[in-house]
């Protein structure tokens, strides 16, 4: 019990860095993202082959690999980052192939037969896309956005290995000295539950806010 | 005017920067007690010391970093980190790729078995699991003198990430016997029901790491090393971390 007690603090201390970690990868993923989806649903031939190079590229490399390229390979050309940017460089660009994919995913969800609708209404193609097309691709996104937070926020775990001291590591500070995995890391656990867990309950909420009453997706054949 | 006080000023940090002293970076992996180990959020051990003692006597500044053990060596060679302070035992295939300074510390390895356990030295032949840490010393001795010549076979030779998991597996019932550096046993040994019961007199020396060719590093650490072993300060921080 003390032991829990004396822990919680520096756990907590760590805790801070690993959402740290995972808010600011994900919004560097979101970033990049929202262009290689753009650049794979609306671009010219050459666009789209280079956005599908780009997220086939990076979702096919460990995490871990990218990592080190960043942190240890980049200094050779003489670029370097500290441990904390290269970790978030390495899990946002992951992210960001991930999350193009969910937006991809999102913007072509969205029926043809709306489009169609709305183009012989009269609208010009850019009032279909920010009237018709994003309010709906944006709602369709969220419920994947949340699994890819949890997804990031798990994998910040491996930061470590550069240097940048998030929850696991302080966990492994202390078992190193009192030789207690069992506790140490269950609290670990719970604390990476809790953090999902909350995200989720959050989120879902977020999502009934948001929800268009009566509507839903109904299949129209593509023309 | 305004130009004269900016040339005035690049000229003021000009000279404090030759003045002030340069500061190394030194990468370690502090899971590792006595020797590197975190305590109220601060680097301290054996090592942490030892290299901030060195750096006194040397003039120069350093500044702990701390990331995976496997890490160091990238990370000295990509020049993220200037000096690799981690307990590390001067081998061949290291000496490679790094340069290493004087040996300061020599480790004999330790052979632990449960307290409540029969087993003594012997447990080291025959059909017992054998568990140690990936990559030290402790594995090496075990493959090379136990495993080449058929004295245990593959599948009881146990290897783990950190010498915490080997210690916990050995508590567990997993393996029999861990064979680890010596302090490292010993600060164990006080605190859960184990026993150490043979030491191997492998001598094997740790050596601080600095990337291959920078000659003019290894020379200041070696000087401060030196100095440290004249003035008794060495054998101060030895009594404080290992003293009986």
């Amino acid at each position: 019990m003390q032991l829990f007690l004396s822990s919680i603090g520096i756990l907590l201390k760590g805790t801070e860095t690993t959402v740290e970690l995972t808010v600011a990868s994900i919004f560097l993923g979101t970033a990049i993202a929202v262009f290689i989806a753009l650049g794979q649903v609306y671009g010219n031939i050459w666009i789209k082959i280079a956005a599908t190079i780009y997220e086939r590229t990076i979702r096919s490399i460990p995490i871990l690999i990218i990592m080190f390229i960043i942190f240890f390979g980049f200094p050779s050309m003489g670029i370097r980052f500290a441990p904390f940017v290269a970790a978030v460089l390495a899990l946002g660009l992951r992210s960001s192939a991930y999350q193009s994919q969910i937006f991809r995913g999102a913007l072509l969800a969205v029926s043809k037969g709306q489009v169609l609708a709305a183009r012989s209404l009269g609208m010009t193609e850019s009032q279909v896309f920010f009237h018709v097309t994003f309010p709906q691709a944006i709602r369709f996104s969220i419920a994947p956005l949340t699994n890819e937070f949890t997804i990031v926020l798990k994998d910040t775990s491996i930061a470590y290995a550069l240097g940048v001291t998030e929850l696991l590591r302080e966990g492994t500070y202390i078992v190193s000295t009192t030789y207690e995995p069992l506790l140490i890391y269950s609290m670990c656990a719970a604390i990476y539950f809790i953090i999902t867990f909350g995200t989720n309950k959050f989120v879902s909420v977020v999502e009934k806010r948001f929800s268009i009453p009566g509507y839903e997706v109904r299949g129209v054949e593509r023309a | 005017m305004k130009r004269i006080f900016l040339i005035s000023l690049i000229s003021l940090l000009l000279i404090s920067s030759f003045g002030l002293a340069t500061t190394y970076i030194v990468g370690t992996s502090a899971d590792f007690p006595p020797f590197e180990y975190v305590q109220n959020g601060k680097y301290v051990g054996f090592d942490m010391e030892l290299i901030s003692a060195v750096a006194k006597t040397e003039g120069f500044n350093v500044e702990i970093r701390d990331m995976s053990f496997d890490s160091l060596i990238p990370a000295l060679r990509s020049g993220v980190i200037d000096i690799a302070v981690a307990g590390m035992t001067i081998t061949k295939d290291r000496e490679k790729v790094v340069d290493f300074s004087d040996p300061y510390w020599f480790a004999d390895q330790d052979v632990i078995v449960n307290k409540d356990s029969k087993y003594t030295v012997t447990v080291l032949f025959g059909n017992h699991k054998i568990g140690v840490q990936t990559g030290t010393t402790g594995d090496l001795w075990v493959s090379d003198n136990l495993l080449k010549p058929g004295f245990i076979k593959q599948n009881n030779l146990k290897r783990y990430q950190s010498f915490i998991y080997s210690l916990q597996a050995l508590l567990n019932g997993a393996v029999d016997a861990v064979v680890l550096d010596s302090p490292v046993a010993e600060r164990f040994a006080q605190m859960r029901p184990v026993k150490i019961v043979a030491t191997l007199v492998t001598g094997e020396s740790y050596g601080m790491a600095v990337k291959k060719g920078n000659s003019k590093l290894v020379a200041q650490i070696n000087d401060g090393l030196k100095k440290l072993k004249d003035s008794g300060e060495m054998s101060k921080l030895i009594d404080k971390y290992f003293g009986k």
